[in-house]
C-alpha cells in the first residue's frame, strides 16, 4: 500500500506539474519578458497582466495540486525517491508537452538534453 | 543574456532546492498523512519549516515566471537543473558524504544536458510582441496591432 500511494503520488505531481508549467509558460508568453514591461509600466501593470491571464489562473490550480500531491508523497516515501523520480519523469513529458501544446522548436539538442538530464536525475537517485 | 537573467537562473536553481528540502524536513516531523484524513494535508503549511520552504518555493515561482516570461520552457527547465549538481558538491565537500560513482555518472549525464542547451538561445519559439500601453508612435511605425 505504501509503494501505491508513493507511485500514485509520482504520477499526479507529474502529471499537474507538466500542465502546470505548460499552462505558465504559455500564460508568461502572452505576458512577455517582465523586466522590459517593469521598466516601460511599472510593478502594477506587470501584476495586473499576470493576474488577469485565466492560463495563469489554471496554472497555479495546477501547481497547487502538484504540491499538495508532493506533500502527499513525502509523508509516505523518502524524499530521495519522490523527488527524483518526479522531475526526471517531469523533464521529458514537458519537452512533449511543450512541442505538443506550445508549439516550441524543440531541436534535437533540447530532447537530447531533456533525456540526459532525466536519466542523470534518476542516477543520482540510486 | 544579461547578468540579471543568469541570476534569475540561478534563483530558479537555489531557491527550488532550499524550499523542496525545508518542506521534505517538516514533512518528516509531520508523518504520515493517511488518505481518510486527506484534508488534514491543507493544515500542514502552518508547520514552521513548511512555511519557511513554501517561502523559498514562493522565490523560486516568481523568479521561474520571470524566466518564462523571456525564455522557452524547454531551455528554462535543463539549465536550471544546476542546483542537483549544486546538491551533490555540497553533500561531497561540505558534508563530506559519500557520493558514489553512480551519482558522479549522473551528475556528469546533468552537465551534458545543461552544456548541450545552453548552446543555443533561450527562445528558440517566436513569441508574441507585446508594447507598452501608450507606445502609439511603435506601433504605427510598425503598422500593426499586437496580437
Amino acid at each position: 500500500m505504501k509503494q501505491l500511494y508513493a507511485w500514485g503520488a509520482v504520477a499526479t505531481i507529474v502529471s499537474t506539474s507538466t500542465c502546470g508549467d505548460v499552462l505558465l509558460s504559455r500564460a508568461m508568453k502572452q505576458v512577455g519578458d517582465v523586466g522590459e514591461l517593469r521598466r516601460h509600466s511599472g510593478w502594477a501593470m506587470v501584476l495586473a497582466r499576470i493576474l488577469r491571464n485565466p492560463n495563469f489562473v489554471l496554472a497555479i490550480v495546477a501547481m497547487a495540486t502538484a504540491f499538495y500531491a508532493m506533500l502527499f508523497g513525502l509523508s509516505w516515501a523518502d524524499v530521495s525517491l519522490v523527488v527524483p523520480a518526479s522531475t526526471s519523469l517531469t523533464f521529458v513529458t514537458n519537452a512533449l508537452a511543450a512541442k505538443l501544446f506550445l508549439d516550441e522548436r524543440v531541436d534535437h539538442h533540447r530532447w537530447l538534453a531533456a533525456v540526459f538530464v532525466a536519466a542523470g536525475v534518476f542516477l543520482l537517485a540510486l | 543574456m544579461t547578468l540579471r537573467k543568469y541570476l534569475v537562473l540561478a534563483g530558479v536553481a537555489v531557491f527550488a532546492v532550499t524550499g523542496d528540502s525545508l518542506v521534505s524536513c517538516g514533512m518528516k516531523q509531520v508523518g504520515r498523512v493517511a488518505l481518510d484524513r486527506l484534508p488534514n494535508i491543507l493544515l500542514v503549511v502552518f508547520h514552521p519549516q513548511i512555511a519557511l520552504g513554501v517561502l523559498f518555493l514562493l522565490a523560486f515561482f516568481a523568479c521561474y515566471m520571470a524566466a518564462l516570461s523571456w525564455a522557452d520552457l524547454t531551455y528554462v527547465l535543463p539549465t536550471t537543473s544546476v542546483s542537483f549538481i549544486l546538491l551533490t558538491l555540497v553533500a561531497k565537500f561540505l558534508l563530506h558524504e559519500n557520493v558514489s560513482e553512480t551519482r558522479w555518472l549522473g551528475v556528469v549525464m546533468i552537465s551534458l544536458g545543461i552544456g548541450l542547451v545552453s548552446q543555443g538561445p533561450p527562445a528558440l519559439t517566436p513569441r508574441p510582441r507585446r508594447k507598452p500601453p501608450g507606445d502609439c508612435l511603435a506601433e504605427t511605425a510598425s503598422g500593426r496591432m499586437e496580437p
